[in-house]
């Protein structure tokens, strides 16, 4: 290091970006504006924002699975699905309805600490398909409990007590509640030393290994929250829908829809499945009566995705502006006027700028 | 009585399960990517076939000798336009993109033919029933019989085929090292477009076995694909006459899950499913070959 001067500032590493304050106090201040919700939207404007919540918890929790956690898996519908019968059998054995929709997602959350230890040995497509039978094996077992009756199904009738109007408020209070806190432990977790672990995991992770991240543990952390919260969709589901078909419940749409959402909007980014869920609603709002060709679309968008934009809008937006909107990651802020030299390697290439920002993860 | 029957068919529906099975375990081998439309594609053979049946009077089977090199055709387009280019964004792309495209043909299957279910069956004059009987309980289909036959040409083919011709020992080489391959002058992408033009023809062939043993409908896909990893996974992935035993195990199973409660097809097709897996991933590796294997160990 010939050029090195001791005394040039040297390249601070900042997390709270000036955009990341506003947009971080910008996204508390909606959620905020959210919460008044029932007071002043229309019951419809009510159901189709609870609906969006329960989106945006979906692709959250896929997006831990899948783009932190390196877990693609096509039977997520199976926690789905168990959320929705959790809370069926908790209200029938005498549970208020409102408290066994999280106590099922939690009760879901438990029962996925032992399938954790079992499926994770699985590899890629092992573990995908491995979880997409696990789902069909839960679907056929709940057909078997004679309360459900089979395909028939049944319906949560402790929740007809309440009043449209409450239980209208309620579930969406309950639901944006849910998004909200899910979104802010995923937003811990990737900022906790466990976040860290769980990147390196997502790009490397024979890697992650070699410099003594525990892998294994790590994914069952990002395994089970990610239960635990489609569990929670699942109930919040049943609670808008009120009637419970398994088939509706553990369908692979789910996962369909879970997988488009996340790849449009970003795999692997904190903000992309945010922007999936919008897209994903805004869609089906428009196109969802055209039935089949509307499934054909989805299917080719996630296919197009995946081949030409694998990293969604999120990530080549964030790629080519440099742009993050919440500060999950690390930027590296190096002074004006510092000599190439003294730059990481991953600055010295760019243009000479004010601001060089890296990347916390170079792919 | 009744048990060895359903133990008789169970084996006999083992044949179909691992020509199912024996694209999937091969592609797995050779490129160690899942391909998710696997099931999907079956389906897809079995409405051309159905549709060459009904609508032009010919037989199934020359049907499929007709549209076997059209799905070699569509393999080779499938490796070189989608998972070459999706195996490059590491090992999770391709499962993503292989399933936007499984749901993709599902519904435009749907879109193209209804909701009905349908069967090669009447189009097979006798075939569909006719039967030996081995004892007053115990039938064997002609069919069923013919299917396994069928598997066990298929798998000894491709064993014959990987071991004794170049692109064989071509397609072996590059399981084992891609990039080394092309060191020696052969076309790694070239030979796994081979593989999965093979791999589709096997597709097309068990395809065509579902259509004439049982019925079909767009949304049939994504059974067979679990069927066929099943099985797979059961007799070891990558291994082919462990695929056969994991057909078998996985017919077995079901047909006398079948015999115990209606709902028990599948469930027992599952649980086999994970007992094999926890007993692979817990005590040994190597699926049902490698469990063999480890058994006369130690019975030795």
């Amino acid at each position: 290091m010939s050029g090195w001067n001791p005394l040039a500032p040297l390249p601070a590493v900042e997390r709270w970006t000036p955009l990341a304050k506003v947009s971080a106090a910008a996204g508390v201040a909606l959620l905020v504006l959210l919460a008044l919700g029932p007071l002043i939207l229309n019951a419809n404007l009510l159901d189709k924002l609870t609906t969006l919540f329960i989106y945006v918890i979906l692709a959250l929790m896929w997006n831990a699975l899948a783009g932190y956690g390196g877990l693609v898996s096509i039977g997520q519908q199976a926690f789905f699905g168990l959320g929705a019968y959790g809370a069926i059998r908790l209200a029938d054995a005498g549970v208020n309805v409102y408290l066994s929709l999280v106590a099922s997602a939690l009760l879901v959350g438990l029962v996925a600490q032992p399938v954790s230890a079992f499926m994770l040995r699985l590899k890629a497509g092992e573990f995908a398909i491995g979880m997409w039978v696990l789902a069909e094996l839960a679907h056929l077992l709940v057909n078997l409990d004679k309360l459900v009756q089979g395909e028939t199904g049944t319906s949560l009738i402790a929740l007809t007590a309440y009043q449209a109007d409450s239980r209208r408020a309620t579930i969406y209070w309950l639901a944006l509640a849910a998004m909200a806190v899910l979104s802010g432990i995923v937003f811990a977790l990737l900022r906790s030393r466990t976040g860290a672990a769980i990147q390196a995991i997502r790009d490397d992770e024979e890697a992650a290994a070699a410099v003594g991240v525990r892998v294994l543990g790590t994914k069952r952390i990002i395994f089970i929250l990610a239960a635990t919260g489609t569990a929670m969709a699942g109930a919040l589901w049943l609670a808008t829908a009120i009637s419970f078909q398994p088939k509706t419940y553990f369908g692979v749409q789910w996962t369909a829809y879970m997988i488009f959402m996340v790849l449009v909007g970003g795999l692997g980014t904190f903000e992309g499945p945010l922007l999936g869920a919008v897209i994903f609603f805004t869609i089906e709002a428009w196109f969802g009566g055209s039935g089949v060709w509307y499934l054909v679309g989805l299917g080719g968008t996630a296919l197009a995705f995946s081949l030409l934009l694998p990293r969604g809008i999120w990530g080549a937006v964030e790629r080519r502006l440099s742009l993050r909107l919440l500060p999950v990651g690390y930027h590296l802020k190096v002074p004006l006027g510092i000599p190439e030299s003294n730059m990481t390697e991953g600055a010295s290439g760019q243009a000479p700028s004010a601001v060089a920002e890296i990347p916390p993860v170079e792919r | 009585m009744i048990w060895v029957n359903q133990i008789v068919q169970g084996l006999l529906l083992g044949g179909y399960y691992a020509l199912i099975a024996c694209g999937l375990s091969f592609m797995y081998g050779v490129m160690r990517i899942i391909n998710i439309a696997h099931g999907s594609f079956a389906i897809l053979a079995a409405f051309a076939l159905w549709e060459l049946s009904s609508r032009f009077a010919i037989s199934p089977f020359a049907g499929l000798a007709a549209i076997l090199p059209l799905l070699a055709m569509v393999g080779w387009i499938l490796q070189r336009a989608v998972l070459d280019r999706s195996a490059r964004g590491g090992t999770l792309v391709p499962i993503l993109s292989t399933f936007g495209l499984a749901i993709m043909i599902d519904n435009l299957l749907f879109q193209q033919f209804g909701a009905d279910t349908r069967s090669l069956a009447p189009y097979l004059d006798t075939l569909s029933y006719d039967s030996w009987s081995l004892t007053d309980d115990i039938y064997i289909g002609k069919l069923a019989a013919m299917i396994f036959a069928a598997a066990v040409v298929l798998l000894g083919g491709l064993q014959l085929f990987l071991g004794h011709t170049q692109l064989g020992r071509s397609i072996r080489a590059t399981a084992a090292d891609p990039d080394t391959v092309g060191l020696i002058g052969v076309n790694a992408k070239r030979v796994n477009a081979a593989a999965a033009a093979i791999a589709m023809v096997t597709v097309g062939v068990a395809g065509a076995f579902l259509a004439m043993r049982a019925t079909f409908n767009p949304y049939a896909g994504p059974l067979q694909l679990i069927f066929a990893f099943e099985a797979a996974v059961i007799g070891g992935a990558g291994s082919l006459w462990g695929t056969l035993g994991g057909g078998i195990v996985l017919g077995v199973a079901q047909s006398i899950g079948a015999q115990i409660d209606p709902q028990g097809f599948l469930i027992a097709g599952h649980l086999v499913f994970f007992v094999v897996l926890f007993a692979r991933l817990y005590a040994g590796n190597g699926g049902f070959a490698g469990a063999m294997r480890n058994l006369r160990r130690r019975l030795v």
